[in-house]
């Protein structure tokens, strides 16, 4: 049972992750028609966020100290963040909790960078063919790469979580469980960001005017535009707020995966498969495909399944897609009339 | 005129005038001709090492701190700086000005941490820069890669931190040579001390890094523990450069196991140990039993990755800064001086290895690789940092002391975060180098 539930909460938490990047990649194809290979640059860009605001945080002042030597002799040298010697205690709280503190810094961030690359570059491509869009954003995926790699290097940048969360929670005891089930806290508190962040999106596109028009937009974009709103300019905002999701998707992500130039790819080959899955379009379907296939993969793992198909936790999620693309050809919860003409 | 007729005793003294006399030009002229027929012998005032490290990948920080021990070697070769253990080695050819009067010049590449990169480094910088040895690497499967390269090609090869069985037993070289040691030792080292420590009725789950050095360590130190009694539950491989393990650990929360052998290194070992803690693994009650974590190949700049999850954890090392020899002082004085952190034992090892070349060039008299190679078969020496060892003929495997160590409760900063358990002496370490076959190959010279 144990090792079940386990398993259970190891995908929805994997599935957080999926979830947060496919419902991203679902709003700029819902709204503005674009397959965006660069949405896990973003993802990667929203986790070096994190990095930069940790960085930032620990410039430190250096002072050799005569009376004290080094196991090798050298006079030592004391360091100290800037921030803990002006702020004191609060300073290193702070510094503790860097990487949920630094969503303040990635929020405006990623918002100025998705509407620059809407702005820039991706509105000339609206018109152009799904091959043109996919080519273009691909490039630009690793342009930011690169830029990445020159001012960080190409080795992860390991990001602690605060030390409150740092530990192990025992669901187990919490549930009347017994003290055998236990899950890390970051996990547990990732989990719950990405379900607050989709269920955030869901509000604004559902309970707000906002994103009433958006939502018929998405369905019939000339008629709104008829009725005289400036449609395109809040495909540009939903753009930025799609930065923003995967960008706040990668912050909280660092203390699981140490950050690298290189991490978004890997989120977003499989992100595509779950919004394929998940049917193209349907922001529920991304949703749901999300947790499906972390879940999937989770139990795919366990030594029981690959004692009887060895390598299937590393090929799960292709052949779930598989399966699912020949019994419902529009995935999950996919429209019809996306991606058919 | 009266000739002198030919007769048995003068035609034997005529042909041994003869032979002498046409024999006596080559023995002053051999090694310029033997030397032609190497690869690289350098012609100007200097000569060329090639570095292969790892900047990038799962083994970055210890391919960091490589190429700064190569650094300062080359410094300490050519007489700059303090001079490190050409001082404490014992013997030496070294004079501190060079090799044979050229300077040591010196090229480096990014091995990626990975096979074909490492492979790549190593061929431009023998055939672009002229290198005559190449170093480094901090995975056996470079290690076993470059070798095998470098022996095509005639050029020999000083690996760096490799710990693979295979690298000096099924696969090992003519033109290959370790000093570090490897997963047997370690296995033969470690298995008393955690039998000691943690009893003989354990059940151990094994993650291994899917590769030539995870497959040896596991088979190591399973034979190891299952010798002390200990059942083996199941050995699980992971991808090398592996960063999110949970896939991995949660199945063993409830395998019934009570000890989880890491058979990880650099960043995979940082990330697997953290997460294995993170999932409540150490604090875990398991057939009555603590539940433990063993990682068999520990280094100090893991535990710096890792942080306090380390502390307690039983491993192996090939050497460490705080051990009290006069050799291990000096480096640890030089490197630190020089970079502001003590080496880490990849450091260690390529420095010496970089100095040892350099040694059987200025013994050997000459840079022609059979002769190197021959200089440094069976040569023993001292005064490196790990006590009395022997570059061992039969498979070039350095035979040396190796260390238990264990993360420290204490640490006294953030250098200080193991303890030496127990120094497992030479005779301990030393096995028949037949168990693990392979063939070291001719000693034929190449032209590259």
């Amino acid at each position: 049972m144990d090792a079940i539930l386990l398993q259970i909460l190891n995908g929805l938490d994997k599935g957080g992750a999926y979830a947060l990047i496919a419902l991203g990649l679902t709003l700029v194809f819902g709204t503005l028609g674009v397959v965006n290979f660069a949405h896990g640059a973003l993802f990667m860009l929203g986790a070096f966020c994190a990095v930069t605001f940790n960085k930032l945080l620990n410039l430190e002042s250096v002072v050799i100290d005569p009376e004290q030597t080094t196991a090798w002799g050298s006079p030592l040298e004391v360091r100290t963040p800037y921030v803990e010697a002006w702020l004191g205690d609060f300073g290193a709280v702070l510094n503790d909790y860097s990487v949920p503190a630094s969503i303040v810094l990635a929020i405006p961030v990623m918002l100025l960078v998705g509407i620059a690359m809407e702005r820039g570059l991706i509105r000339y491509f609206y018109k152009r063919p799904h091959a043109d869009q996919i080519l273009v954003t691909f490039g630009l995926a690793i342009v930011i790469q690169e830029i990445i790699k020159h001012f960080f290097g190409a080795n992860p940048i390991p990001q602690p979580a605060p030390d409150a969360f740092a530990g192990t929670a025992y669901v187990g005891e919490i549930f009347g469980l017994g003290q055998t089930l236990a899950y890390p806290w970051w996990r547990i508190v990732y989990l719950l960001f990405s379900l607050a962040v989709i269920g955030a999106v869901f509000a604004f596109l559902q309970f707000t005017t906002y994103g009433m028009v958006v939502r018929a937009g998405m369905h019939d974009r000339q008629t709104v535009g008829f009725l005289g709103i400036d449609i395109q300019r809040r495909f540009t905002v939903v753009f930025g707020l799609a930065a923003v999701v995967a960008g706040l998707a990668g912050v909280m992500y660092t203390p699981i995966l140490p950050p690298d130039y290189h991490m978004g790819m890997e989120f977003l080959v499989l992100s595509f498969v779950v919004v394929v899955v998940g049917g193209m379009g349907s922001l529920g379907g991304a949703v749901a495909a999300g947790f499906l296939l972390g879940i999937l993969q989770s139990f795919a793992s366990m030594n029981e399944v690959k004692a009887i198909i060895p390598g299937i936790d590393q090929i799960i999620i292709y052949l779930v897609a598989v399966v699912i693309l020949l019994t419902l050809p529009r995935g999950l919860l996919g429209r019809r009339g996306v991606m058919e003409d | 005129m009266k000739f002198k007729t030919m007769n048995r005793r003068l035609f034997l003294r005529n042909s041994a005038i003869a032979g002498v006399g046409l024999a006596a030009p080559m023995h002053f002229i051999r090694g310029a001709y033997a030397q032609d027929m190497s690869c690289n012998v350098p012609t100007g005032d200097t000569v060329t090492f090639g570095w292969s490290v790892p900047l990038t990948g799962a083994y970055a920080d210890e391919g960091a701190d490589e190429l700064k021990a190569f650094q300062l070697a080359v410094k300490h070769l050519n007489g700059e700086g303090d001079g490190g253990l050409i001082a404490t080695m014992k013997p030496t050819a070294l004079k501190g000005n060079g090799i044979l009067g050229k300077k040591v010049a010196q090229v480096h590449g990014d091995s990626q941490t990975k096979t074909d990169a490492a492979r790549d480094n190593a061929k431009r910088m023998i055939e672009r820069d002229g290198a005559i040895m190449i170093s480094g690497g901090s995975s056996s499967a470079e290690a076993v890669a470059v070798q095998s390269l470098c022996q095509d090609m005639g050029v020999i090869h000083m690996s760096g931190l490799t710990h693979s069985n295979d690298t000096t037993g099924k696969d090992k070289k003519r033109y290959g040579f370790r000093h570090f040691f490897n997963a047997y030792q370690s296995g033969v080292a470690l298995g008393p001390v955690i039998g000691e420590a943690y009893g003989k009725d354990r059940r151990a789950y094994h993650l291994t890094a899917d590769y030539t050095w995870g497959w040896t360590q596991e088979e190591s130190i399973k034979a190891a523990t299952e010798a002390l009694g200990w059942e083996t539950v199941a050995a699980v491989r992971t991808p090398l450069g592996s960063a999110d393990f949970s896939q991995y650990i949660t199945p063993v929360l409830n395998s019934g196991a009570d000890v989880l052998i890491l058979n990880h290194y650099g960043k995979d070992m940082v990330n697997s140990l953290t997460q294995a803690v993170q999932f409540g693994l150490r604090d875990k009650q398991v057939n009555g039993k603590n539940f433990e974590i063993v990682v068999p190949l520990f280094s100090e700049l893991m535990a710096q990755g890792a942080g306090d999850a380390v502390k307690g954890i039983f491993g192996t090392s090939n050497w460490d800064w705080k051990l009290d020899d006069e050799a291990t002082k000096t480096i640890t004085k030089s490197f630190g001086a020089e970079y502001g952190t003590p080496p880490s034992q990849a450091a260690h090892t390529c420095y010496v290895q970089a100095l040892l070349y350099a040694d059987a060039c200025e013994r050997a008299g000459t840079f022609y690789a059979p002769e190197v190679i021959k200089a440094l078969e069976g040569f023993e020496f001292d005064g490196m940092g790990n006590g009395a060892t022997l570059y061992r003929a039969e498979d070039h495997q350095c035979m040396k002391p190796c260390l238990v160590v264990r993360g420290k409760q204490e640490p006294k900063d953030k250098f200080d975060l193991m303890e030496i358990v127990q120094v497992v002496s030479r005779d301990v370490t030393t096995y028949d180098p037949s168990i693990f076959g392979g063939e070291l190959g001719p000693y034929d010279a190449k032209q590259c």
